[in-house]
């Protein structure tokens, strides 16, 4: 009956930040500390020590693997490419606040106005984010990526690889600093200028701001296209020099997109079940449900594109990438590698396949934390094998995931209370408020 | 069997929608309404349950992949085995784009047909129209009268009432 009775429209809604849910946040970055503290000391005292480095020999791959042995001990190697590899799932969450954002404007769509606030606020980690990327390249390049080795591009050189030096015209510090650059600078200029434009939207009303964030949004998601898969390349696939997949700018961000989608259903149940969003119902739930129902298949439909035509064809180049993850390194990532098919697709895929299901407030908690877990452990897939071979563990990288979690949520509840949460101005806010599905 | 309706035409879709609400809170039973195109919330204004529909399309889709999977490991383990690529006879990722498109295929032309089945709107010679108007630009209310239709001028007041630009009688064979 939602569509036949009256309901006034939203009003503007502020939230508050309180001091229990800013001790929460500070408590998961303690924790995150301790776990970190735990997981280091674990690692330079060597608790088995011997296990791993005779991990890392056996899964010597000719030439790709461990071939140069760099002079940070282990316990620094794993901070740094955890740092790498948690700072990347945040920014590429972050950043998808925004294509939510711009894929809503062009799409006209009328419905997601209603937790449009909240994927703006998710955007806030974008700068942050990009400052930490910088230094932990500039701090810890040589322990991430295998091709900032010196002399590995000079002929005669005893690191010299003739396969990575053929790559040289692309990737060199450089031309790579000048790339991230670009790519970091336009999705913070359009996640602040979609945010402004939402903003005077607020202070002054009128359609203009909903064109030009059209406008706005339009030139973002052209230009977001191209970056992202060459960040995806750039940031991700570049830890494996010698291997490439040519899906893989869309697999990284298949698993960013759906993460943040899960990262926006999961605030706007929070928040709802804190009593603020009055006028979000279970119908905005079920679309939020649906997407990420839908974008889960479409990561798993990239996964096994990737996927099956390197079993197919077999060829050792690629498929060293796959030997490495199903029992390399004495079947180290073989227990993760199946866990991270059903975390994000057989548990989103029977979880969220009724109707009743994604209308529930608990099972559509319960699927937004396994999907974001899921895809960081995806992510965990995508860095470790290339980078640590057979030396990676957990109490580190959580450690490490932690503290970004809570800062995170730090920066992100900060934006979200500093503006209201329904944005009150906005030409659709009525259709999103007695939206039906 | 042969029953009698009165039906009230109306113009406005909302109109309908609102008239539907008073017509069901008067305490008559509202057989359907027929209109040119979906109309929004008119199902819940009709008090009509939820389709089971997704049910039997989960049934048709778990068929069509046992049926996938068993073509092919029967075809390729067993009744005519070959060595294609190196890979073993039965090699489960080859055969998953098949099961795939093969659920799809089984899901989407069991829901059609078993919708079709259902609502009564398989083709066939002579379809039975309530009014042929609901297929251009009017909305349709149809109310099932009993044989002596001593509650048509009643209904027709009622449904004037609400909106109603005309109110007719049809008599309809249905299944």
């Amino acid at each position: 009956m939602a569509t036949l009775t009256h309901q006034d429209s939203a009003t503007a809604e502020q939230l508050v930040v309180t001091d229990g849910a800013r001790k929460t946040f500070i408590t998961i970055i303690v924790a995150g500390v301790v776990v970190l503290i735990i997981g280091l000391l674990a690692a330079i005292m060597g608790w088995g020590a011997e296990e791993h480095a005779a991990a890392g020999e056996a899964a010597g791959h000719a030439g790709a693997a461990s071939a140069h042995h760099e002079g940070n001990p282990v316990w620094l190697k794993r901070l740094l490419v955890s740092l790498w590899h948690s700072n990347i799932f945040f920014l590429g969450v972050s950043t998808i606040g925004t294509v939510f954002l711009a894929i809503n404007y062009v799409a006209y769509a009328g419905w997601s106005v209603m937790v449009k606030r909240i994927a703006e606020a998710l955007s806030a980690w974008v700068i942050p984010g990009a400052v930490i990327l910088f230094v932990v390249f500039l701090i810890g390049r040589h322990d991430i990526f295998h091709w900032t080795h010196e002399g590995i591009m000079e002929k005669g050189n005893p690191n010299y690889d003739a396969i990575i030096a053929g790559k040289s015209g692309f990737l060199n510090i450089p031309f790579y600093l000048i790339r991230t650059v670009i790519y970091l600078a336009i999705w913070a200029y359009f996640s602040w200028k979609l945010r402004q434009l939402s903003l005077a939207e607020d202070r002054l009303g009128g359609t203009v701001w909903f064109h030009k964030s059209i406008n706005a949004s339009a030139l973002f998601l052209v230009l977001y296209a191209v970056t992202s898969s060459m960040a995806a390349w750039d940031w991700v696939m570049s830890v494996d020099t010698h291997w490439f997949s040519t899906m893989f700018g869309w697999y990284v961000f298949a698993s960013w997109w759906v993460s943040g989608i899960a990262a926006i259903a999961l605030t706007a149940i929070f928040l709802k079940q804190a009593g603020y969003l009055k006028a979000l119902t279970s119908n905005h739930m079920h679309d939020l449900g649906k997407l990420m129902f839908g974008f889960s298949i479409f990561w798993t439909y990239v996964w096994f594109s990737q996927f099956m035509l390197i079993w197919y064809a077999n060829l050792p180049e690629e498929a060293v990438y796959y030997n490495q993850r199903l029992g390399g390194f004495e079947g180290r990532y073989t227990g993760i590698f199946f866990f991270n098919l059903v975390i994000n697709f057989v548990f989103p895929f029977l979880g969220l396949m009724t109707r009743d299901a994604k209308r529930q407030m608990i099972i559509m908690k319960i699927v937004c934390i396994a999907i974001l877990v899921g895809h960081w452990s995806d992510f965990y897939l995508m860095f470790m094998p290339g980078t640590l071979k057979g030396e990676s563990g957990f109490l580190i990288e959580i450690g490490v995931a932690a503290i970004f979690l809570g800062a995170f949520l730090i920066v992100f509840s900060r934006r979200l209370a500093s503006a209201s949460l329904v944005p009150v101005n906005h030409p659709f806010l009525d259709e999103s408020v007695h939206h039906t599905t | 069997m042969t029953k009698r309706y009165a039906l009230g035409i109306f113009e406005d879709e909302d109109v309908l929608l609102h008239a539907v609400e008073n017509v069901r809170a008067a305490g008559v039973k509202v057989h359907d309404v027929f209109s040119p195109y979906p109309v929004h919330g008119i199902d819940d204004a009709l008090g009509i349950e939820r389709s089971r529909l997704p049910i039997a399309a989960f049934f048709f889709g778990m068929t069509g992949l046992a049926f996938a999977l068993w073509m092919q490991i029967y075809m390729l383990g067993f009744d005519w085995p070959m060595i294609i690529g190196g890979k073993p006879h039965i090699a489960l990722p080859a055969f998953i784009p098949v099961a795939f498109e093969l659920t799809v295929f089984f899901t989407c032309h069991g829901m059609a047909i078993t919708f079709f089945t259902i609502t009564g709107l398989y083709p066939r010679p002579k379809v039975p129209v309530m009014d042929v108007r609901s297929t251009d630009d009017k909305f349709v209310m149809a109310i099932e009268l009993d044989e002596t239709s001593s509650q048509f001028p009643r209904l027709t007041q009622l449904l004037r009432d609400n909106g109603a630009s005309e109110v007719n009688q049809k008599e309809m064979t249905t299944k």
